[in-house]
């Protein structure tokens, strides 16, 4: 996760709390979208950015997960999101995204 | 009003291996942080020779040597199955090594601000005598080469950035002034290459067999600024490269918008020939040195060799309709608008069936697009997946939801009107034109009727604005119609029926009297 996102994240949950926030993915791949959720869950795998050792414990989901999608107007959904459930590997993503906020979020 | 053709194409790789491990972004800023990272140890060991880089299949389809579609053919990862023939020089360009590059960013160095060694100096020499291109009047610009221990009192003194060849140092490229941030060698070190990685495009145009002597207009699309402290994206590399390769008789201007920004300057050129501004008109474009081994960390985490390691740069030809060469279809540009949207949907709606629509066309009308190729190998280890495959789904999956295809024909269409992506991830480089090369023979040879040539660019790395960018135009193979003369005909047809009119009507008249 690019380093200015990870510090933008940290700053948010440090002004708003931790469990006052949620972070949406719209990552189009399995491993990168579970990269993001575990930098925000567990702390940046890499070293490299502020996030690094900090266990924010984040509510994140992707935004194909029905806990969100459901949330959303379906007709908004059908113009902005729907192409891509056909593009990408849904059920992968949603597989790798569900395995690091099961394992490491403070607020389900 | 002419149509505008695709008269022809040139697309240059230069490896530089001791370039990505001095100067590629993702090695100075590790280098930054600690200058006995790990990382930055292990990189040698995994550098490839220049033998393995001429024979790695997309390479060779880069230079047009083989077709897109032929890379389907070779067994993968490629980088283990180099082709058995393979020859640094194309059919449509070449790839040349590190020190042949060197001995060109220090012949077209203006300012004397390269200095190479005597001893590097002398065997370059005796390598680009025998290159196709150069001859011994352009060497001569390579001068004698200077003492060894100049350039090391210039690199110590901070004053110069190394050129390495093999990891020795063998020259320099000093700071341009002493205080100016634009101007300094890093800064000169990195526009010199990108200078001198487009005027070999440009030049191998003409060992292609094109006259670059009449070429009116240069335009140039890569990603890199020269300027200097109040002027820091002045300009013009454009300009610098055609007189770099002789192009006497050019003007020409930058054209920038990331890596969509060949997409716009081919529209560019082609409106500049449709509007008779212009006959010829060549858009280049030069290297990143910023962008070698950019994701060097990951590849060599997944024990994949360093493939970031070539220049990428590219010349096309835009001349007016000769009745044979590709139509680029100025009618059917799409284009991303500020009112667009980013999502996905909303950017293939505008790039791809919002000029089909125009043109009566259905999105299997178009034989092969060509979007971001980059090559997969390169961007699949790093996180990035299979970008051109990953684009014609999306095209794909908007044609299901315009009705134009079913949803168990996604994979087909993606098969029949995609390719494989085997262009080096130089950003502007892999953008839509590498297919233009090939499209050019395919058309010619009757094989393919339409392609579409898709640019995008991510605007917002440069922070000025969140959007994204893109446009597209299709290229259409040419009916062998020029259109002058049949205007001219038209001309004289119309002018000999008001003058047959106009004679009934005096004899009317005389008649009457």
């Amino acid at each position: 996760m690019d380093l200015e996102i990870q510090a933008r994240i940290k700053e948010l949950s440090e002004k708003h709390g931790a469990e006052n926030l949620v972070i949406i993915l719209g990552g189009a791949e399995a491993e990168a979208s579970g990269l993001a959720c575990e930098t925000v869950t567990n702390g940046d795998p890499t070293f490299a950015g502020p996030l690094a050792g900090v266990q924010l414990g984040l509510l994140c989901y992707h935004i194909f997960e029905p806990e969100v999608k459901d949330l959303i107007d379906p007709v908004v959904y059908d113009e902005q999101v729907s192409m891509m459930e056909m593009v990408l590997d849904v059920e992968e993503i949603i597989a790798e995204v569900s395995q690091y906020r099961n394992q490491y979020c403070q607020f389900l | 009003m002419t149509l505008p053709v695709v008269k022809g194409a040139s697309y240059i790789l230069v490896q530089a291996p001791s370039t990505l491990f001095q100067y590629g972004s993702t090695q100075t800023q590790t280098r930054q942080k600690d200058p006995n990272a790990e990382y930055l140890k292990q990189i040698p060991g995994h550098l490839r020779s220049f033998e393995a880089c001429v024979g790695y299949a997309p390479n060779q389809a880069y230079i047009g040597n083989l077709l897109p579609d032929e890379l389907g053919n070779i067994a993968e990862p490629w980088y283990d199955n180099p082709v058995a023939d393979a020859s640094r020089f194309g059919a449509q360009g070449e790839i040349m090594p590190e020190d042949e590059f060197l001995g060109l960013v220090k012949m077209y160095d203006s300012f004397d601000l390269v200095k190479l060694t005597q001893e590097f100096t002398e065997l370059v020499k005796a390598k680009l005598k025998i290159h196709p291109i150069f001859k011994d009047k352009d060497l001569k610009a390579l001068s004698e080469g200077v003492e060894f221990n100049e350039i090391d009192e210039l690199v110590n003194k901070h004053v110069a950035d190394g050129l390495y060849f093999e990891h020795k140092l063998i020259g320099c490229v000093k700071q341009a002034h002493d205080t100016d941030p634009n101007l300094n060698a890093h800064v000169m070190l990195e526009n010199s290459m990108t200078k001198a990685s487009g005027i070999l495009a440009l030049l191998n145009l003409g060992r292609l067999g094109y006259d670059i002597t009449d070429i009116e207009y240069v335009i140039e699309a890569s990603e890199e600024a020269c300027g200097d402290v109040n002027q820091r994206g002045g300009g013009n590399f454009a300009k610098a490269m055609a007189e770099g390769a002789g192009c006497v008789n050019a003007s020409g201007c930058d054209v920038r918008s990331f890596c969509a920004a060949p997409a716009h300057a081919l529209i560019n050129a082609a409106s500049l020939v449709k509007a008779g501004v212009y006959q010829k008109v060549a858009v280049i474009a030069g290297g990143a040195v910023a962008k070698l081994g950019m994701n060097g960390k990951d590849h060599i985490a997944k024990g994949v060799p360093l493939l970031e390691d070539c220049l990428g740069a590219f010349a096309i030809l835009i001349t007016a309709n000769d009745g044979e060469s590709p139509i680029i279809r100025t009618d059917l540009v799409g284009r991303h608008t500020v009112g667009t949207g980013s999502s996905p949907q909303a950017v293939i709606t505008s790039l791809v069936t919002d000029p089909l629509d125009r043109g009566n066309l259905k999105i299997t009308d178009i034989d092969r697009y060509s979007v971001e190729m980059q090559n997969p190998e390169i961007t699949k280890p790093a996180g990035a997946g299979n970008v051109p495959e990953a684009n014609y789904k999306m095209i794909a999956a908007l044609g299901v939801k315009r009705g134009d295809l079913e949803r168990a024909e996604i994979m087909n269409f993606v098969e029949k009107h995609g390719m494989p992506g085997y262009a080096p991830t130089q950003g502007h480089i892999p953008s839509g034109v590498p297919f233009i090369g090939p499209a050019l023979k395919l058309m010619k040879a009757g094989q393919i009727q339409r392609a579409m040539i898709i640019g995008k660019g991510s605007l917002f790395l440069g922070r000025m604005t969140n959007l994204f960018d893109g446009t597209s135009f299709v290229m259409e193979r040419n009916a062998g119609i020029i259109e002058e003369a049949a205007a001219g005909q038209d001309d004289t047809a119309l002018k000999t029926m008001v003058a047959d009119a106009m004679r009934q009507l005096a004899e009317i008249l005389l008649k009457e009297d």
